[in-house]
């Protein structure tokens, strides 16, 4: 206590202040763009003048939103990312929360050499193995223009089951030595035991997870060919390098396609903020 | 060093509590490998396979056939490196992402570790910045490319506000200025990322220390860099890595912002080109030679960080 009391002391007026000054100046600099995003969203002409970054009612219209939908199908670009991002959750909480438990829980054979497999995977640049994931999945597989194709390389998330396996360390051993005495099996264990003391764990993988295949654009740009399976961070992308120029307001459209794209993962992050931060899992256990 | 958002935890020791148990071949429970399976097929499905797979086009004759056929792929040697790195465009590349690596590292390092101490122990408004200050690295590149390419255009806000002291040609269609507003572009995406990490090896480093410089009366200043900086020598050493190799994968800016490289390859980054050469123009063999020698390059930068940066951990 005496401690905390030192160390809030320590900090005087004019260093609070400055605190206060490099965080707002941060703050500034990583919300502006995305405030200036729906702005242009919604410009009937694109102003870019310093006016024109402030609202202005008589230049204001939602037309630029029937535009990018009229060029790249919003609808169908958010449930071909939905599909391509849900494929990649189910396999990341199922496969990545069974390979968590097992690391962190059971004993067996290989257990160190598959735990540095997934810390050695996180340095793996995922672009040297584009060329050969390529002509295995989109080739020899014959998996482009196909769902399964997008979601195999990101199937299982190695940095989630390093968290789930942080997060199952923390379980007292011994919980799971009684309910064993007691005749339970291992997935009973995992299900009624491990999982419901680990939900934190599961939302922060959620979040972490779900930011990967959503907003992916090279994989999905090499396997998808055909725009009806794209997901939208592809045909953004796409209209950005090809139509954009073809259009009467090609910032507005554009802008309106990026509001589109970002809206679910910035809406999904402010709703569960609070569970992306390195928790510490140890009150919610003793609890 | 592990590419984690959580700090390794110390692994158990196995429990060998029964001496009847520890004859078994897969351990105490093997049920474990069970569990384990599918993700360790995964890997080697997705990553070990293609890595050696990669190293193997390199050094053949790799063409794109139709599937099914029975090609030959006769070993060539060096013959794919002598083709990629006589191209003065690929050479080039790796330039340009020295230069990217040269503007986008120390300046992640040095932004992330004063935003991630001015955030540390801040008790109001929590919840504003963290959305805040995470939001860029959650959002789409794609998403927020947009944004930029309205900012930096020639007629752009950005030179608006500069007036005559913007550069022409514009930040983007400039040869000078492309890949440093690519390296800034990167940074200010990323940097939410670094901050989390920065933020949790901050609560690592003991408070004593910090009391013991102000008794010594060290200021904010001095107790900044003779306590935060050495205290947090792991995580910079981290940062470093991950953003090195982050930054050696760029594609979608220099493929966004600047129209596939441009202007006269100047932002053009080894991955874009793995990209035209390998799956636009059909040489998967050349571009697999470029990967290869990509991740050598890094592999050493890392080295070298680890061992000038890393100090006696």
């Amino acid at each position: 206590m005496a401690r905390q009391f030192l160390g809030d002391v320590r900090m005087s007026r004019g260093q609070r202040i400055l605190r206060g000054v490099v965080l707002a100046i941060g703050a500034l600099a990583f919300l502006f763009p995305f405030y200036y995003m729906v702005i242009g969203s919604l410009q009937a002409k694109p102003d870019a003048t310093v006016a024109g970054a402030f609202p202005n009612v008589s230049n204001l219209t939602g037309q630029n939103y029937v535009q990018i939908n009229d060029r790249i199908n919003l609808f169908q670009g958010l449930l071909n990312s939905g599909i391509f991002t849900a494929g990649v959750l189910i396999g990341t909480l199922v496969f990545g929360m069974l390979a968590g438990y097992a690391l962190a829980q059971l004993q067996w054979r290989g257990r160190g050499v598959t735990f540095a497999l997934a810390l050695l995977v996180q340095v793996v640049p995922f672009q040297l193995l584009i060329i050969p994931l390529y002509v295995l999945i989109a080739r020899d597989y014959g998996l482009a223009d196909n769902y399964l194709g997008m979601i195999l390389p990101f199937f299982i998330n190695s940095t989630a089951v390093i968290i789930f396996r942080q997060y199952f360390l923390q379980l007292p051993r011994e919980l799971f030595e009684a309910a064993r005495i007691d005749g339970a099996s291992e997935l009973a264990l995992l299900w009624r035991i491990a999982i419901p003391l680990v939900r934190p764990a599961i939302i922060t993988v959620v979040l972490l997870t779900f930011i990967g295949p959503w907003n992916e654009f090279l994989w999905p740009f090499l396997v998808t060919k055909e725009s009806a399976l794209q997901p939208l961070a592809v045909s953004l992308a796409n209209y950005i390098s090809n139509v954009a120029a073809s259009a009467s307001n090609p910032f507005g459209a554009t802008l309106a396609g990026a509001v589109v794209l970002a809206a679910p993962v910035v809406v999904l992050f402010i709703v569960f903020q609070r569970y992306f931060v390195s928790t510490n899992i140890g009150s919610g256990v003793k609890g | 060093m592990t590419a984690t958002l959580t700090p390794p935890a110390a692994t158990r020791p196995p429990g060998g509590d029964s001496r009847r148990r520890a004859r078994r071949p897969l351990g105490k429970n093997p049920l474990g490998l069970l569990f384990s399976a599918p993700y360790l097929v995964f890997v080697i499905a997705v990553f070990a396979y293609p890595l050696v797979y990669s190293v193997w086009i390199s050094f053949h004759d790799f063409f794109f056939a139709a599937p099914g056929a029975q090609v030959e792929r006769p070993f060539v040697g060096l013959q794919n490196y002598v083709t990629a790195f006589t191209d003065p465009a690929v050479i080039r590349s790796f330039g340009n992402v020295g230069i990217f690596l040269l503007i986008n590292v120390p300046l992640t390092v040095v932004l992330s570790l004063v935003l991630a101490t001015a955030l540390n122990k801040v008790t109001r408004f929590t919840a504003f910045l963290r959305v805040s200050f995470y939001v860029p690295y959650l959002t789409a590149s794609v998403a927020v490319v947009a944004v930029w390419l309205f900012l930096f255009n020639g007629n752009g806000l950005v030179n608006q506000v500069l007036g005559p002291l913007a550069p022409s040609p514009s930040w983007l269609v400039s040869e000078q200025w492309a890949m440093p507003t690519i390296a800034l572009f990167v940074t200010w995406k990323q940097l939410g990322f670094y901050i989390l990490l920065y933020l949790a090896a901050l609560q690592a480093v003991p408070k004593e220390l910090y009391e013991s410089a102000s008794t010594d009366g060290a200021g904010a200043i001095r107790s900044f860099f003779s306590v935060t900086v050495p205290g947090v020598r792991p995580a910079t050493v981290l940062v470093l890595l991950v953003s090195t190799v982050t930054g050696a994968n760029l594609f979608t800016e220099p493929y966004l912002l600047t129209g596939g490289g441009g202007p006269n390859g100047a932002s053009a980054s080894p991955v874009l080109l793995m990209y035209q050469d390998g799956l636009q123009q059909g040489h998967p063999d050349t571009a697999a030679a470029i990967g290869v020698v990509l991740v050598i390059v890094v592999l050493i930068i890392a080295l070298l960080q680890n061992r000038f940066a890393g100090g006696q951990d």
